[in-house]
């Protein structure tokens, strides 16, 4: 039982990481039709700088702040610079995209140098709580307190806001948003670099979980972000929180019991799912 | 002549297809324009070049005296210009009441008071304010997306086939609700059936091949089999 419980919340931490991570890229997905395989490139963008900015005053929360903000920055400068001249061209948009997820990629060895770094949580995130004779790990915990937090308040945006409602609208019909009077690029751009922060953000997190950062993180887990938003439905948040914490699970357990299948089971389900519902398990338009 | 809107020697390609190839007309302020012609011949293609949806290539689109020639839909549509699709574009997952919400621009005075008698003018909108868009039926659909593109301060409304696939009494009453509309705003409507056409509209322009080809009063066309055959094919 212990062991169930502690997979579980190892489980549902990874999720929330992947959810952070898959949340800007399924609203990037859903609203501008737009393949963004430099998601991951921001993602290691705001680890870096994140923790760079951590190790140097001692701060995590200094830390998360400037991943944010590298994640805005950046996000700003992708969708203008990159994503722009393409939209509307899904083979230019994998090209480009995945060239400068590369470009990212090498300019964070250049800068920071090609070893990983090693990272761990602040003093007063280490440690366990003991409850009976289950071990709950503080930051496990903490990421998951983090992702559920972030969801509300997208939730919460898109559902309660004038802005999200728009993104809502603009999810199902562009033009009709368009011919309504609402500037569709200039909420393209703050989708964008709000799904760059998000990303970022996870980036920053993941680091004291995972340990380490190193100049191949983007990939290695913006793939799982791929996954989830293709479970989850483009373009929906609810479904994307579901997928990841699905995709947490199932990489939780299968790396405990059958480590080697542990990507292929999550590949599988997406294959299967974008043969059978390719409009996601959770999806609410068809 | 008054005119609110209007179109010179317009063209426009989709992709590498010439569908406009030479549109004029002017729309005179406090009128119906209807835009009649055979399928495909190019009247939707107008609409959605007037909103700069499909831009135009060549000619000049000018709203008030101002060209319009290279503006996003967006900057058409704050100029006073409502736009309402063929297929609705209504927003299927959104409430009735959200439908309206995203077109507000400002919940001003004036916009309420718009906001109240377009729903006195559609009362089953106000039945159903709190159900999907994507729930409502055909004509319901057509009735929120008239009310969402006049709800701002609409100058100037494009209606695409209104009565496309409605039942006739459901015709009857998104009609009706259009002549109650003419009294307050200027429209350009697109429509095939021209029994119902010509009790709207004050004057017509005739499409054919991507350009306008004839154009008068409506009472002309209405009174003159002979053109009709000609140019609609109909008797």
């Amino acid at each position: 039982m212990e062991l169930f419980i502690n997979l579980t919340i190892n489980g549902l931490a990874t999720g929330m990481l992947i959810f952070l991570l898959a949340a800007g890229l399924t609203l990037i997905f859903g609203l501008m039709s737009v393949l963004n395989f430099a998601h991951g490139g921001l993602f290691a963008w705001g680890a870096y700088a994140g923790v760079w900015l951590y190790l140097l005053t001692n701060s995590f929360i200094a830390g998360i702040i400037g991943a944010i903000f590298m994640g805005i920055i950046l996000g700003f400068i992708t969708e203008k610079w990159i994503i722009q001249p393409v939209y509307g061209n899904h083979v230019q948009q994998i090209l480009i995209t995945l060239g400068f997820m590369i470009v990212l990629s090498e300019f964070l060895k250049v800068i920071w140098g090609p070893n990983q770094i090693a990272v761990t949580p602040p003093a007063y995130l280490t440690g366990s709580w003991e409850i009976g004779n289950i071990l709950i790990i503080k930051y496990r915990a903490f990421i998951i307190v983090v992702g559920l937090l972030m969801y509300a308040l997208i939730y919460y945006l898109l559902k309660h806001t004038k802005i999200g409602l728009i993104v809502r609208a603009g999810v199902i019909n562009k033009e009709m948003v368009q011919s309504l009077g609402i500037n569709i690029k200039r909420i393209f751009l703050y989708v964008f670099m709000a799904g760059a922060a998000m990303a970022a953000l996870s980036g920053m997190l993941i680091a004291p979980y995972a340990g380490v950062i190193h100049g191949n993180m983007g990939m290695e887990y913006a793939i799982l972000a791929f996954i989830v938003v293709v479970i989850g439905g483009m373009g929906n948040i609810t479904g994307s929180i579901l997928a990841a914490t699905l995709v947490g699970l199932i990489g939780s357990f299968m790396a405990y019991y059958v480590p080697e299948l542990s990507l292929a089971v999550n590949m599988l389900i997406m294959a299967v799912v974008l043969l059978v519902r390719p409009q996601g398990l959770f999806a609410l338009k068809g | 002549m008054n005119s609110l809107l209007s179109l010179k020697n317009v063209e426009t390609y989709i992709d590498q297809y010439h569908i406009l190839q030479d549109i004029s007309f002017e729309v005179p302020a406090g009128e119906v324009t209807v835009l009649l012609g055979r399928n495909g011949a190019g009247k939707t293609t107008t609409l959605r070049t007037i909103m700069g949806l499909n831009p135009p290539t060549k000619g000049e689109v000018a709203f008030k005296g101002a060209i319009m020639n290279g503006l996003p839909p967006h900057d058409i549509a704050n100029k006073g210009i409502g736009y309402v699709p063929e297929d609705q574009g209504i927003f299927g997952e959104l409430t009735v009441e959200e439908n309206m919400k995203v077109a507000i621009k400002k919940e001003s005075d004036d916009v309420m008071e718009r906001m109240e008698w377009i729903l006195n003018l559609f009362p089953d909108l106000k039945t159903f304010w709190k159900k999907p868009g994507g729930l409502l039926s055909g004509g319901q659909k057509q009735m929120l997306s008239i009310a969402r593109a006049y709800v701002n301060e609409t100058e100037l409304l494009l209606i695409d086939e209104p009565s496309k696939g409605l039942a006739p009494i459901v015709v009857e009453k998104v009609m009706h609700s259009i002549q109650e509309m003419k009294q307050k705003t200027t429209i350009i409507l697109v429509e095939q059936n021209f029994l119902m056409a010509s009790q709207i509209g004050d004057s017509f322009y005739i499409i054919d091949d991507g350009r306008t080809v004839f154009n008068g009063r409506m009472q002309l066309l209405r009174e003159d089999e002979s053109l009709r055959r000609k140019y609609l094919g109909i008797a």
